[in-house]
């Protein structure tokens, strides 16, 4: 199993290890591809969409993928990147996202794909949906608010944190998270240290009285856009 | 050749967006070479005297007279120009988006703890503007042309944008100035 995959991204040739997925191979060899709900040691869940390549002129999400032999992959495109516009603008929307309250805000990846993408306004409409605030952790809260359903929390409760502390109930526009006890976050057995109080992407999943502690033009996307530390990579 | 016209108006906002046209400091003084203001809280001038070529809209429109005046706006203006986040999303202001008007009305002048009404009425004096059942991004109400995103933007996003404008370019921002906070 030591041979190498070869392939294309956007022409470029890489090499992948059996079962590495394009995603994994892009990143080592500093492609960037960008992603919300993938992050690094966690299973790929493929819900966020935002990895779409084509391969071989078909649509597959680049995290779940494995890179097969002489597989053609575009990612960079014009076609694409709107199509990447067009779910992270669908994703502000059916939200409420007030970035400028948001402790999250200039350390969000939604917003600083946002950034990357140079998004100014989204094409849709607002939906300002009716979602709640769960405080009754002493340490953790879930503002669903700003919830995108990455599904991060969900796995890392489970495979990291060997808990199970939250799960998707719901279906279409009713899915959201939920937490294992009916008296909320506070009933549960999450600690403020388990890895799972600190994966979301967004301002959904926050530890109390932390917030705001790095000044703006510090925070870790106020000068670089999101990727640049695997694009980077390629520079070296 | 006459200055082209710029016009500036704040619908359900703080003000916060014209504070940062201010804070463009002593590029002001380019500004009013390059520009004749005309219908704008900076000059008081109340009604529009003419054609402009620029219109700055801060705030979204809760109440009719925020319709009214962003429609006049899109009327009177060749770009229209969302400046903000309650502009370009409602803001603050849309938090009550997700409450029913009369809650939000009763809420007010009714059944608040420091609410002293004893006539149990709430305002509805014809001079009071109607608020709108709820707050409305004004895209979602004219069509707007381009949106300075940022609570409030940064004065060089807002002059890179208008001088941008007068020079008959798009609007560009770089990196640095698309900030939603």
């Amino acid at each position: 199993m030591s041979e190498k995959i070869s392939f294309t991204i956007d022409g470029v040739a890489l090499e992948a290890s059996p079962g590495q997925t394009i995603l994994e191979a892009a990143d080592a060899a500093g492609i960037y591809i960008p992603r919300l709900c993938k992050m690094k040691g966690l299973m790929p869940f493929g819900s966020c969409r935002l990895c779409t390549v084509l391969v071989n002129g078909r649509p597959q999400s680049a995290c779940t993928q494995p890179a097969g032999q002489n597989m053609t992959v575009e990612n960079n495109t014009e076609k694409l990147n709107d199509y990447r516009r067009s779910v992270i603008e669908m994703l502000f929307v059916e939200g409420n996202h007030y970035c400028p309250f948001c402790e999250k805000s200039g350390n969000c990846e939604l917003q600083a794909m946002a950034y990357r993408f140079g998004i100014t306004a989204p094409r849709y409409p607002y939906m300002f949906p009716d979602r709640d605030v769960d405080a009754t952790h002493p340490d953790v809260m879930i503002d669903r608010n700003r919830c995108i359903l990455c599904g991060r929390c969900v796995l890392t409760s489970k495979a990291v944190d060997g808990k199970n502390v939250f799960q998707f109930t719901g279906r279409g526009a009713h899915k959201k998270i939920s937490v294992n006890s009916a008296a909320g976050l506070g009933g549960t057995n999450l600690k403020v240290i388990d890895k799972a109080a600190e994966v979301c992407p967004v301002g959904s999943i926050i530890k109390k009285r932390v917030g705001y502690a790095v000044p703006v033009g510090q925070r870790k996307f106020d000068a670089r856009p999101i990727g640049s530390e695997i694009e980077e990579e390629k520079v070296k | 050749m006459a200055k082209p016209k710029l016009a500036t108006a704040s619908l359900a906002g703080c003000f916060g967006c014209h504070m940062s046209i201010l804070d463009i400091d002593e590029r002001i003084l380019q500004l009013v070479e390059l520009v004749d203001f005309d219908k704008s809280p900076v000059d008081d001038i109340k009604e529009f005297t003419g054609r402009c070529r620029i219109g700055l809209i801060e705030g979204g429109c809760c109440n009719e007279e925020n319709v009214h005046v962003l429609k006049k706006f899109r009327e009177n203006c060749d770009i229209l120009v969302s400046v903000g986040e309650c502009a370009t999303m409602g803001g603050i202001p849309a938090l009550r988006n997700t409450i029913p008007l009369k809650e939000c009305l009763d809420e007010a002048f009714l059944n608040g703890p420091t609410v002293h009404n004893p006539s149990g009425r709430i305002p509805d004096d014809p001079e009071i503007p109607l608020l709108l059942n709820k707050v409305y991004p004004c895209h979602e109400v004219v069509k707007i042309d381009y949106f300075l995103p940022g609570c409030p933007p940064p004065a060089d996003a807002i002059w890179a944008a208008v001088a941008a404008l007068l020079e008959d370019k798009p609007i560009a921002l770089p990196y640095e100035l698309i900030k939603y906070d």
